[in-house]
């Protein structure tokens, strides 16, 4: 068997009438550290929600493990060992925090239990404190924690950011890189969206430029990195 | 009034209101989890009324017959929900009215063919057919503080169903963002159909408690469907506390209405109605 997590082939994705993904290739091994990059709107979330099913994409495959499962359904392809924290957090604001994490406790694919709520609330003191208030209670820091949190509690082999630290203060910015660290050295791959290209090129070992629904670079974080142009021509401001 | 009539309209009050929540709190989860506006839900009120008198002729006994009516009600629920009601998910309420006023006719006719226009009645069980004396000429009877005993009971276990296991956070976290329930893994139209089959067997279920006391007959569903739709509203859509709350209001209100005010029994409820919602516009618990 391979080692490749999730993959995507030639993905076509509308909305609407709106022409967003034109063929995208993607892939991700096992523990492998990914950089999704580029300005907004270029197609980074509706390439991630395509592959999730949340999304179905108009031509193109997606499998997991191996296994075509394009279009989903998403909690089947999320049973993969794939957990997803969205852009804009998606905590449930009607739940505790404790309910949040518990809702989704499960064993990874191959029924490891390495993550379990003590374990969640060791790597995230402040939510500890906050275990019995409202979600929607929460600050946006708290909130991207929990959801962070709460990904980590299905197990995954995968686990996909998006944009986990925009909007946020610089100490809960630092606070949400040591904890994607952690996560990483655990072994579980990670797929990254961020705005700040330098966090994400350090922390990675490949990155992907998109710009207009299309993949314009594929290769290791490093040559990005040392490339000052590519930065500038795909992600300057 | 005298304090034994007066303590008979509050233990009727108790059970028609609990009564009617096992209804409306199968409308409001519907309606807040799903969004869908569900006409034939007090066919399913009908069904469980008609299902009471056919098993307990068959069976010889109500209380088996509701053993193997609730069931069945489920299962019923579960295969509607998956052939007509998933599909309407994402349509417009339009839609849903149309579809869900049609299963009404749909059911009457169905009924009608099956068991025929006339009023039935249902036995009592014998061992709940006693009643407590109260003075020297009033009683009340034991089967009607079985029906607010059970009904009770169930509005507890569904707190703690909803409140307390993991079933019920996923239900309240798929009311409230469906896709990220589905990303963590969540199979949410099985989530929505255990729902739905909830929502039945708790209609159907008071079908089958009411059917000794007020009989089965053509049309029963429609009268409950409506004050049903009034609870809904009342104690905020989506709200089963809500719904509890509304449901104890309205049985009251009914039921002191027909003793104090006879001849305008039939406004209670809607005073009531027009009072709460001058008061509080979205009912009187929010969702959650």
């Amino acid at each position: 068997m391979s080692n490749v997590l999730l993959e995507a082939r030639e993905l076509h994705t509308y909305y609407g009438s709106s022409h967003i993904l034109h063929g995208v290739d993607f892939c991700i091994h096992k523990g492998e550290t990914l950089g999704l990059m580029g300005r907004n709107g270029m197609g980074k979330t509706t390439l991630i929600r395509s592959m999730l099913g949340l999304v179905k994409p108009r031509h193109g495959t997606v499998s997991v493990r191996g296994d075509v499962m394009t279009g989903g359904p998403t909690h089947r392809i999320a049973r993969q060992g794939i957990a997803y924290v969205p852009e804009g957090r998606g905590i449930f604001p009607n739940l505790s925090v404790r309910e949040n994490l518990q809702m989704a406790a499960r064993a990874g694919v191959d029924g490891q239990r390495d993550w379990t709520f003590e374990r969640v609330m060791q790597t995230f003191p402040r939510l500890a404190e906050r275990i019995n208030n409202g979600g929607g209670q929460l600050s946006g820091g708290e909130q991207q924690m929990l959801t962070i949190g709460r990904a980590l509690m299905t197990n995954p082999d995968l686990l996909i950011l998006d944009e986990a630290t925009e909007g946020l203060a610089p100490l809960i910015v630092r606070e949400i890189w040591r904890v994607i660290r952690e996560i990483r050295d655990s072994g579980i791959a990670t797929v990254i969206v961020d705005k700040n290209h330098a966090a994400v090129t350090s922390i990675t070992d490949r990155s992907m430029i998109v710009v207009k629904g299309q993949v314009v670079f594929d290769g290791a974080s490093t040559e990005v990195r040392n490339n000052p142009e590519l930065i500038q021509k795909h992600l300057g401001v | 009034m005298d304090f034994t009539i007066f303590l008979i309209q509050i233990l009727n009050s108790l059970q028609y209101g609990l009564l009617l929540f096992l209804v409306a709190s199968g409308l409001t989860l519907v309606f807040g989890i799903m969004g869908i506006i569900n006409l034939a839900h007090g066919s399913f009120y009908m069904i469980g009324a008609y299902l009471a008198f056919a098993l307990t002729s068959l069976t010889g006994n109500l209380m088996l017959a509701i053993v193997l009516g609730l069931p069945l009600a489920f299962i019923f629920g579960a295969l509607l929900e998956w052939l007509l009601f998933a599909h309407l998910y994402k349509r417009d309420h339009l839609e849903q009215v149309l579809l869900t006023y049609g299963l009404i006719l749909i059911f009457e006719e169905l009924r009608s063919l099956a068991i025929g226009d006339d009023v039935h009645g249902v036995n009592i069980p014998a061992l709940f057919s006693a009643s407590i004396p109260l003075s020297d000429t009033l009683s009340y009877p034991v089967y009607r503080l079985l029906i607010s005993a059970v009904c009770i009971a169930l509005a507890v276990g569904l707190w703690w169903l909803m409140q307390r296991t993991r079933l019920g956070m996923m239900i309240r976290a798929g009311s409230h963002d469906r896709d990220m329930v589905q990303a963590l893994g969540i199979d949410i139209n099985l989530l929505y159909r255990t729902v739905f089959a909830l929502g039945v067997a708790l209609a159907a279920l008071a079908g089958m408690l009411a059917a000794p006391i007020s009989s089965v007959y053509p049309g029963m569903g429609g009268s409950v469907l409506i004050i049903s739709f009034v609870i809904v509203v009342i104690g905020g859509i989506g709200s089963v506390w809500g719904a509890l709350i509304a449901a104890l209001l309205i049985g009251f209100a009914d039921t002191f209405g027909k003793v104090l005010v006879p001849e305008f029994a039939g406004l209670a409820v809607y005073l009531v109605m027009a009072i709460v919602l001058l008061w509080r516009p979205e009912g009187i618990l929010k969702k959650g």
